[in-house]
């Protein structure tokens, strides 16, 4: 039983720490490049979360409500930098004002169109049985998330890594004026980076319904755990927001389960450490 | 191109430029011809930087005009600028830190343009031209060592195929023989018709290289002329950039 209650702890810390990372890889890549976080990702999130449980209350497909989520989220953050961002560009306190502004919007939508009532998202039926493996039970579709987490970071490591897409964006995160210097379309990135992030957010609300569900005040959950990720990472790096989400993870999960009067205070506190002795974050480069 | 031997390579005509609320350059007027290089000669403070700032569309000129083979180019985006065909060797060097030599390079590759019949600039001949930067292809910019970043500021300019180079004191902080080989790069490239704009705290150098000589002080033009006059005359150099 004993055994069964760490490995299950930890499971799920592994499965919502690769939920956090599908959340806050995008987060951290368009705050390094665009030197704002965007208050609305929570917000992406819950509208994640809704859509794909409104697809799958339809009827629908898992895999298409994820992917419906991620398009339609996507489609959202689009407009958002477009049409709002775009427009208030070198006013850096006015578009981290006006994310915060659309996040408050989203969440009354999303009351109106989804009511304050929680919406429970059933797991696929194939990923509810859980998986027996040595006498121990497994759920099934958390082992699910940590697959979809790990073959995302994969995804995003090539793409940073080994691309020129990616290399242009890190070279707008080293230095962005001098990467328009060398003819870098920097604010073509900023919408391709700010794009990408909307769509791992949708999608990572609609895988996080089964474990999360989808209810008022998501976003609100979500906001706080993705700055802590993005905090102790260092802002726009991809292997720091892999570390920091699975360090939150099981900060969060642990904290829970065994202090939870001081759940939070374990999941801040590593933060202010970090914040004091590391300003730039564990991967985060030093100013020049 | 039979254009770009009627034109200016870069005209600047009556810039004022400002940071902030301080007027930094007061009608600033230059002509760089194609195939030449001019040496943009100043003491600290001078405003040299704050030229090539502008020119590279980093500050916005408030008035003035700025053209590049007769098309104007002042107050565009700095990238529109780049791919127009303006390249920055800037002040400092400013690598993309956490980007491989190799990535430096790519990321600021711009189709060729057909240059005076040059051909263009390709990874393979910067690694040509410079081949420590070869050897270092995969180790990341920011663990280079101060000339080996100077040349990859170099190399990184001339993959953009620029139409005008600007480079913003290559020299700074350089060994002596390390500026002897930087030197011995920028008379290369003038050789084969690259049109310069070369800032220079190192007079002596400058000199040796430039056709003509502009010398800026307080954000003023204050002498412009052929390179050899200024050299044989130690009362312009004495009068205007101090010591010799």
């Amino acid at each position: 039983m004993q055994w069964q209650f760490w490995i299950v702890q930890t499971l799920n810390s592994v499965s919502f720490g690769g939920l956090l990372f599908l959340l806050s890889s995008g987060f951290s890549l368009a705050f390094g490049l665009m030197r704002i976080p965007n208050l609305a990702h929570g917000a992406f999130f819950m509208l994640g979360a809704y859509f794909g449980a409104t697809v799958v209350y339809f009827g629908g497909d898992f895999w298409l409500a994820a992917l419906a989520a991620g398009v339609g989220v996507g489609i959202v953050g689009i407009a958002l930098e477009r049409f709002i961002l775009r427009p208030l560009a070198g006013n850096v306190q006015g578009q981290v004002l006006v994310t915060l502004g659309i996040s408050f919007i989203i969440a009354d939508v999303c009351l109106l169109v989804w009511t304050g009532d929680p919406w429970t998202v059933p797991a696929p039926p194939a990923m509810r049985r859980p998986l027996l493996v040595a006498g121990f039970a497994f759920p099934t579709y958390r082992l699910v998330v940590v697959v979809i987490a790990l073959v995302a970071a994969v995804a995003l490591y090539f793409l940073m890594e080994r691309t020129r897409l990616g290399a242009m964006i890190r070279a707008g995160v080293d230095d962005m004026e001098m990467a328009r210097g060398v003819g870098i379309p920097v604010s073509l990135l900023f919408t391709v980076v700010f794009l990408l992030g909307a769509v791992l957010a949708g999608a990572a609300g609609a895988f996080g319904g089964p474990i999360l569900n989808a209810y008022p005040g998501l976003d609100a959950d979500m906001l706080p755990l993705a700055l802590i990720v993005v905090i102790l990472g260092g802002a726009g790096s991809l292997l720091g927001a892999f570390v920091g989400s699975f360090i939150v993870g099981f900060l969060y999960n642990f904290g829970i389960a065994l202090f939870p009067d001081l759940a939070y205070f374990i999941l801040f506190l590593p933060m202010l450490l970090v914040l004091v002795f590391m300003p730039q974050g564990l991967f985060g480069r030093a100013a020049p | 191109m039979a254009t770009d031997l009627a034109t200016d390579a870069l005209d600047i005509a009556g810039i004022d430029a400002f940071y902030g609320d301080s007027h930094v350059l007061h009608g600033v007027s230059f002509t760089l011809r194609p195939g030449r290089l001019l040496g943009l000669l100043g003491r600290n403070g001078a405003g040299k930087t704050t030229c090539m700032n502008t020119i590279m569309g980093f500050l916005k000129p408030k008035r003035g005009s700025i053209s590049l083979f007769g098309e104007h180019v002042g107050g565009l985006a700095p990238d529109t600028i780049a791919r127009k065909g303006i390249c920055l060797v800037p002040q400092g060097r400013r690598m993309f830190r956490s980007l491989t030599v190799r990535e430096n390079l790519m990321v600021a590759a711009q189709r060729t343009r057909g240059a005076g019949g040059r051909p263009g600039w390709t990874m393979d001949r910067v690694f040509d031209l410079f081949p420590r930067l070869k050897e270092r292809h995969a180790q990341f910019a920011g663990s280079l060592s101060g000339g080996e970043q100077q040349m990859l500021a170099i190399g990184r300019a001339l993959m953009g195929n620029p139409r005008v180079l600007l480079m913003d004191e290559p020299s700074e902080g350089l060994a002596p023989q390390i500026v002897a080989e930087v030197g011995r790069i920028i008379a290369q490239l003038k050789a084969e018709g690259q049109s310069i704009v070369l800032v220079e705290q190192n007079i002596r150098l400058a000199l040796e290289l430039a056709d003509d000589i502009a010398i800026i002080n307080t954000g003023v033009v204050v002498h412009k002329g052929d390179a050899k006059a200024i050299k044989l005359d130690d009362a312009i150099v004495s009068q205007h950039l101090g010591v010799f």
